[in-house]
């Protein structure tokens, strides 16, 4: 059963947003509530709608029904990728979708916040401040050494943690990260873990993933999507011992 | 491609270009090493089609746009100059109108149309080069970026674009000469066409022309606006979820490319002595396209070498083997595109490792 | 019927008094009351010729009006010599032959001798120096041609009959009234009756006589007849009674918007063969663009392939067979399907597959293949205009009300719907079709599955060129069969493609249908080169509002 907050407290407002394909209900009537400064993993089976939520929020898909609300006063549905991004809205997406031709400086750069009009980028120079800026992000994602690599030779580990050196970049207030460690060794894992619980304290986050040791690492509230709604939110604990979450995942 | 090889490029032009000058002016027809005079246009002729193939590579090579009616905003520029010097022949005309160019008092126009108005003007002629074209790509780009429409379809609509105006200015009674076009040019600022020095002049002015385009793509393919183009044409909906709108990025380049293309038309047309609507053909646009891909797209100077290689490799076939020309040049599209990806330029940088 | 006649002129000697200085008015005047009174005697009984007065008289007379009205009542007499008479006086080759004894000798000249009009036989004694031709004035000269037609009214054959009433339609002149009513009286076909009726109400409405009921009863049953000669005719009466002209303006406005109805069913059909022709060009366009995003810029080619196929066939026809020049086309379809298809799927493997995945250097592949492929044609055959023939049975129109219908062009609707609807068959109901349509949903699913796309990719290729093939076969019907045939109709396939979508084969049906019917629309209005500017430029808007056609393909899978 889900609660839903008033909006007004709210980063990240969704209510009965549904939206169909051809007739498939892609995402059924879902209500789902974050607040600043929170960190959610979501999870549920293939086909669940997550990464459809994610195109709604982020403003790939417009959904035929309900309201998506942003920082309580700004509605998503009127507004396009570039737009949400400007309010700061951050995605990571499953693939890497990383520059390939460029290097990894370039594709920080290019993240990097700041004016994106075509009138500011011609004329634009490089300023100290952004080296710095751009100095931490490699530190943090630990790929200084590789400033100079064309992005598109780093392995798919690498490519994962440039990605969301780039989301950093933004300096978005909201992250929404879909698999992070899909393809990722243990180790890089575990410290995948670790960084989005670093960024969560000055950023609010989404996750979305299938690793449940990931999502046990990370120690916040779970939302179980199913078949394009919510099916039980709370704890891991609480959700991993709901009998509907159970029926779903395992079967009867 | 590096800053370096444009260096090196713009220099071999300036270089090559003054000392075809000096070699024409100063030696009398006959002594050794005197360049004729049809080789001084033949070259103004093939440098004017090298900014063409610039401005195909800037939407192409870096934007992704695959244009295949760019040779419409050349040959509006061309027009745009035509106009001009067909309203400086005067009244030297064959029928000794003023006012009126031989092709409207053949068509037995009374007047001369509103939009030839201003066009003994140099100045505005020159400036109506550059904007007609310029309004024409900004117009059709706003609403082709704006729709989303892209890879094959674009390249099909751009078609029909220069398709369209290639109907239009067939036209008899649109009021640009018809099937004929306009010829029969007699000076240009006042210089006779036909003097060896105002030859020189033109291939002087074109050789400045591309000199200065190829700067200022160079200029703008290293800036970030260009870091964000090629971002753009690689993965399009990625720059969209990082904040950029793609749509503004290609329709800056668009136009820009369109002004460029219209320079190089208008530098085309006093050269070869005429503009007729066959220039909107599709088959034109297509091959600036393979000039391109046969120097190496996205490098800009293989777009000035692939221009010159493929526009002298016609030159000798049309005139020594001229039923073999277009074997060739299908055969140079299918090549290119099978084996040589990256062009000339690219098989040069494999042999020399990188380093072009 | 002589005695009659002597009976009345006996009688009529007293009506008209005496007048010693009129003698010749009198003559006159008693010659126009034989004529007057025998004239309906004559058309009520024109089977007795030979008892009726003669009516060569009138024809030796000074008078032109006599003449005329001799002239008249020669052809309604039934008289076997009436045509070679009238004939002659309109050659100036009728003399008269005053001689003494009062019955003038009427003679036709045949180089130097003379034949006796009446008798047809050679006329004997004639001197020369009391023979004077015949003159003719504007008067006699309706006369003759109203009785050119006027004869041809009484004919025994009823088609003839109504040809000539036609004729006199036409003619509409008001001398012709009152042999029509005598016509009319005597028409037992329905048929000839009503074309007789028709010329009756025109020649009436072309002169000034009738009261205004029997002129506005004319109109109505030049409306009844409603084609554009009616209105013509109706347009130019001008001075009319005020309730004649507004009958009259009725009548033009409703045959005006009956002709409208016509041009615009004539412009649908135009709009429809053209639509046809369209749609077999883009069928196999839209069909390996849908299974392999691939944009054959040679596809033109392949149509042109199949026009020159047919050359062949015909020419080959002509040598060794020319008896079956009536089936050269039935030859010709599945030859060009398998010249083109054959071609296509040479093509695919040869070069589309090493281009797999990236269309847009596909398009300047084949770009250089259309130009090997038409300079090549052009180096064996030459760069001018083939001459392709159309079979008799393809040949000529047919009217239906107001709509001409080429046979050629009906030929080709047909044609391809034929083929449309064995494609669809082909993609629907076959194991083939099937593996394309998986292919172009979801390609590496399909893989995945056990399809062997490098097959199906090949033979998809192969189908859609030799679909082409077979639409050069048409294309050479109603176009001029040179190198450049393909490139006239490669960038109306993009369209029909780029409206359509490629989800679809019924989207490049009614894409293709929509753009020919659209385009000879705006032709009347636009001329044909504007008419396609506008069709581009109204195709660019469209692409705003849906970037991938009409159809387009569904799915995340196509997101390519």
């Amino acid at each position: 059963m889900t609660t839903i907050g008033a909006v007004s407290n709210s980063l990240l407002y969704l209510n009965g947003v549904s939206v169909s394909f051809d007739g498939f209900r892609a995402i059924n009537d879902l209500s789902l509530v974050l607040a600043p400064g929170e960190m959610r993993a979501v999870i549920g089976p293939n086909g669940a709608g997550k990464t459809t939520m994610m195109d709604i929020i982020t403003g790939k898909t417009r959904p035929d029904t309900g309201e998506v609300i942003f920082r309580a006063d700004t509605d998503l549905t009127k507004l396009d990728e570039p737009a949400i991004a400007a309010l700061g809205i951050g995605r990571k997406f499953q693939k890497p979708t990383v520059f390939e031709v460029h290097n990894v400086w370039d594709n920080l750069l290019l993240a990097l916040a700041g004016d994106r009009r075509p009138r500011f980028t011609m004329w634009a120079r490089e300023t100290g401040e952004e080296r710095d800026r751009i100095d931490e992000i490699l530190t943090t994602i630990r790929l200084s050494d590789l400033r100079h690599t064309r992005s598109g030779d780093l392995s798919h580990g690498q490519k994962q943690w440039l990605e969301i050196g780039m989301l950093l970049a933004q300096e978005p207030q909201l992250l929404l990260v879909d698999e992070p460690v899909a393809g990722m060794t243990d180790s890089e894992t575990a410290q995948t873990a670790e960084l989005l619980v670093e960024i969560n304290k000055t950023r609010s986050v989404v996750v979305v993933e299938h690793d449940m040791d990931f999502v046990r690492a990370l120690g916040v509230r779970v939302t179980v999507l199913h078949e394009g709604s919510v099916l039980s939110e709370g704890s891991i604990d609480h959700v991993s011992e709901d009998p509907r979450v159970i029926e779903v995942y395992l079967g009867r | 491609m590096s800053r370096l090889s444009t260096s090196i490029c713009i220099g071999l032009i300036l270089v090559g270009v003054a000392l075809m000058a000096i070699l024409n002016l100063a030696t009398a027809a006959g002594a050794p090493f005197h360049v004729p005079t049809y080789a001084i246009s033949l070259v103004g002729k093939y440098l004017s089609y090298a900014i063409l193939a610039l401005a195909v590579d800037l939407v192409w090579g870096y934007g992704g746009i695959l244009s295949l009616g760019h040779a419409a905003f050349f040959a509006l520029g061309g027009y745009a100059m035509g106009m001009y010097l067909l309203r400086e022949i005067g009244p030297r005309g064959v029928y000794g109108n003023a006012t009126l160019p031989d092709f409207m008092v053949f068509l037995n126009y009374k007047s001369l149309p509103w939009y030839w108005n201003g066009f003994n003007h140099p100045g505005f002629a020159m400036a109506m080069a550059v904007i007609v074209p310029a309004l024409v790509a900004l117009i059709f780009g706003y609403f082709a970026f704006r729709s989303r429409v892209s890879g094959v379809y674009l390249s099909i609509i751009t078609q029909a674009l220069t398709y369209a105006l290639l109907l239009a200015f067939f036209r008899n009674d649109m009021g640009f000469g018809g099937n004929n076009g306009m010829t029969d040019f007699k000076d240009i600022f006042g210089l006779p066409l036909q003097a060896d020095s105002t030859r020189v002049g033109l291939l002087v002015a074109s050789a400045l022309a591309l000199c200065l385009c190829l700067l200022v793509a160079r200029y703008v393919v290293t800036s970030r606006f260009g870091q964000v183009l090629i971002a753009v044409r690689d993965s399009e909906s990625r720059t969209r979820f990082l904040g950029y709108r793609p749509e503004s990025y290609k329709l800056f380049v668009f136009v820009l490319s369109a002004i460029m293309a219209g320079i190089g038309g208008a530098l085309y047309v006093p050269q070869v002595g005429i503009i007729n609507p066959g220039e909107f053909s599709p088959a034109n646009s297509i091959e600036a396209v393979i000039w391109v891909a046969v120097g190496g797209r996205g490098t800009l100077v293989g777009a000035v070498l692939g221009a010159v290689l493929v526009n002298a490799g016609k030159t000798f076939f049309t005139g020594a083997f001229p039923e073999f020309w277009l074997f060739a040049l299908g055969f140079l599209f299918i090549l290119v595109t099978l084996l040589l990806p990256k062009g000339v330029l690219g098989l040069l940088q494999k042999k020399t490792g990188g380093r072009v | 019927m002589g005695c009659f006649v002597t009976a009345f002129l006996a009688m009529t000697d007293g009506v008209v008094p005496p007048d010693p200085e009129g003698d010749v008015m009198v003559s006159i005047h008693r010659f126009l009351a034989v004529l007057l009174v025998s004239l309906p005697l004559l058309a009520t009984s024109p089977a007795r010729a030979d008892d009726a007065p003669d009516p060569f008289i009138g024809l030796a007379s000074q008078n032109f009006d006599i003449v005329a009205n001799a002239v008249s009542a020669l052809a309604v007499s039934g008289n076997p010599q009436a045509g070679a008479t009238i004939a002659a006086i309109e050659a100036d080759n009728l003399y008269v032959d005053a001689a003494d004894d009062g019955a003038p000798k009427i003679l036709i000249k045949q180089g130097d001798a003379y034949i006796d009009a009446r008798t047809g036989q050679k006329a004997a004694d004639i001197n020369e120096d009391d023979v004077n031709s015949v003159r003719v004035n504007n008067a006699v000269r309706r006369a003759i041609e109203a009785a050119k037609g006027g004869m041809d009214l009484f004919a025994a054959d009823a088609t003839t009959r109504t040809k000539a009433a036609e004729k006199v339609f036409t003619s509409h002149d008001a001398a012709a009234l009152p042999l029509l009513a005598r016509a009319i009286a005597a028409e037992k076909d329905a048929k000839a009756k009503l074309v007789m009726e028709q010329a009756q109400a025109a020649s009436l409405l072309t002169g000034d006589g009738g009261s205004d009921a029997e002129r506005i009863a004319a109109v109505a049953i030049l409306r009844a007849r409603g084609d554009v000669e009616s209105k013509s005719l109706l347009q130019s009466l001008h001075d009319q009674s005020k309730p004649v002209a507004t009958a009259i303006d009725a009548a033009t406005s409703s045959l005006a918007r009956i002709e409208q109805l016509w041009s615009v069913l004539q412009s649908v059909f135009y709009g429809i063969s053209l639509g046809s022709v369209l749609l077999l060009a883009a069928a196999g366009l839209a069909i390996t663009f849908g299974v392999m995003g691939v944009i054959n810029m040679a596809h033109g080619e392949m149509v042109m392939l199949g026009a020159y196929t047919t050359f062949m066939v015909q020419e080959v026809i002509r040598t060794h067979a020319p008896g079956l020049f009536a089936v050269s086309l039935f030859i010709a379809v599945p030859l060009a399907f398998l010249v083109s298809g054959v071609a296509g799927i040479l093509i695919e493997r040869c070069m589309i597959r090493f281009l797999y995945g990236r269309p847009l250097e596909t398009l300047l592949a084949t770009w250089g293949l259309s130009l090997i492929l038409q300079q090549g044609v052009r180096s064996i055959f030459g760069s001018s205009n083939r001459e392709v023939g159309t079979p008799e049975w393809m040949s000529g129109a047919t009217q239906w009300g107001g709509l001409t219908i080429t046979w050629n062009r009906l030929t080709i609707v047909i044609f391809a719907a034929i083929v449309i609807a064995a494609l669809m068959a082909v993609m629907r109901g076959t194991s083939l079709g099937l593996r394309m349509r998986a292919v172009t949903q979801n390609r590496r699913m399909a893989a995945a599955m056990g399809i062997r796309t490098p097959w199906i990719d090949a033979l998809t290729f192969g189908l859609g060129s030799g679909v082409a093939g077979m639409a050069g076969v048409a294309l050479s019907q109603i176009d001029n069969v040179s190198p450049n045939l393909g490139q006239g109709y490669i960038i109306d396939s993009f369209m029909v493609v780029v409206f359509g979508g490629v989800g679809n084969l019924w989207g490049t049906v009614v894409s293709a249908m929509t753009l020919g019917i659209v385009n000879k629309f705006l032709e009347p209005f636009a001329g044909a080169v504007l008419g396609k500017i506008v069709v581009l430029i109204a195709l660019i808007l469209f692409i705003q509002r849906k970037p991938r056609g009409m159809f387009p393909l569904k799915g995340r899978a196509v997101e390519q």
